[in-house]
């Protein structure tokens, strides 16, 4: 359930640790530091507000920093830092009833830790979640720590019948975060956007 | 103490609120009493009643949002005290109804039965304002100042493990739902107008 920064060169600021996070490089190859890409973390968070999504909440994890980050400098954006993902279902449901449109940022074992929330509320209630997850633990991944999660996210999606898909390059983000809101919000149901390494990691 | 007495003494007053109850007794005792449009029950995931009550909190910072949980929720996601104490919207009532029991699910102790202090949880949490209430006068005291109070409070309203003989009602979740969500949004478009 911990979400890791490991290696040794984190930044800490008021928001924690934020950018040019360096994940495992004691045992990267050329020992070259590697970070969440600013750039795609952006376009999602523009594709996000482009979509009405006024609420965001969320529990960091590496891949995560820039976004949450960029939510909690935007005024117009409430931010919930969340101590489990699985409180993030009843604050949507919350803001859905509002009339606001939020979302989930969270790590695909944030998502396990979730699903009691989205079967008994989500599903029950018929709740639009929109929901996007760190794929942690696929290829290319090098915490051992994430593999197993890895291994079991697209079953467990599938399982429950969520619909997914993958951001896994920058010319598609916009129209998927849009096409995946709408279809949570006609659905009334949680829909799950994979965020992938090819997208969120820059060599 | 009694939680339907409780609930009683503070019915009328629910009519300002938006109300989220937990499941089981607190659910049904409160639909005993007569269901309005603005009672949202969760009759289930346990623990997001909390949750449910700070998105609505946060999202609408002019409504007044009250809480009916329970024990043996809060102690499923005791993390939600810790992110309602992080934004502490003034706006929020969080009320604890503590049987020290499972009673929907046959009267299993909780750990509140063995020493376990929701209220030292809650305070330690950051929660700006709580107290643990025993009689109904002081419950009632307690709900009814808060508006005037206006910070976020968690009461811990310690009652007897009894409830209902039954928990099912007619009214269905999905019905409750979106008559629930169809009275915020219009409450909503008459304060701004």
């Amino acid at each position: 359930m911990l979400r890791h920064y490991t290696g040794t060169r984190i930044k800490s600021s008021r928001y924690g640790a934020i950018a040019n996070v360096v994940e495992r490089d004691d045992i990267r190859p050329e020992n070259k530091p590697m970070s969440v890409s600013l750039t795609s973390s952006k376009l999602i968070y523009d594709a996000l507000k482009d979509c009405d999504i006024r609420l965001l909440s969320a529990l960091p994890e590496t891949w995560l920093v820039h976004l949450i980050r960029l939510a909690d400098e935007d005024p117009d954006t409430i931010l919930v830092r969340l101590a489990k993902e699985e409180e993030g279902v009843g604050i949507s449901a919350g803001a859905h009833f509002a009339g606001v449109k939020s979302a989930m940022l969270m790590q695909n074992h944030g998502f396990l830790a979730s699903i009691n929330g989205i079967v008994s509320f989500a599903h029950l209630y018929k709740i639009p979640l929109l929901m996007l997850i760190s794929y942690r633990g696929s290829f290319g991944e090098r915490d051992p720590w994430q593999t197993q999660g890895g291994n079991v996210t697209e079953p467990v999606l599938r399982a429950l019948r969520i619909p997914y898909f993958f951001l896994d390059g920058i010319e598609t983000v916009k129209k998927r975060i849009r096409d995946a809101q709408t279809l949570a919000e006609s659905s009334l149901q949680p829909v799950g956007i994979l965020l992938t390494r090819d997208l969120m990691w820059e060599e | 103490m009694l939680r339907l007495d409780c609930l009683r003494s503070v019915y009328s007053e629910l009519e300002d609120y938006l109300v989220v109850t937990i499941m089981g007794a607190v659910s049904a005792e409160l639909q005993s009493l007569g269901h309005r449009p603005n009672f949202f029950y969760l009759l289930h995931a346990m623990g997001l009643a909390s949750s449910t009550g700070l998105g609505l909190a946060l999202c609408l910072p002019n409504q007044r949002v009250i809480v009916f949980d329970g024990d043996g929720s809060l102690l499923m996601n005791l993390g939600s005290l810790s992110t309602m104490a992080r934004y502490r919207p003034k706006n929020l009532t969080h009320v604890v109804f503590d049987n020290e029991s499972l009673l929907s699910v046959g009267g299993f102790p909780t750990a509140t039965s063995t020493g376990t202090d929701l209220e030292g949880i809650a305070r330690s949490a950051g929660i700006p304002r709580v107290v643990t209430v025993r009689d109904v006068e002081n419950f009632r005291s307690e709900v009814c100042g808060a508006p005037q109070r206006n910070e976020l409070t968690t009461i811990v309203a310690k009652v007897a493990a009894t409830g209902p003989s039954g928990y099912v009602t007619d009214l269905s979740v999905l019905e409750n739902r979106f008559q629930f969500q169809r009275y915020v949004q219009s409450s909503k478009r008459i304060r701004i107008e």
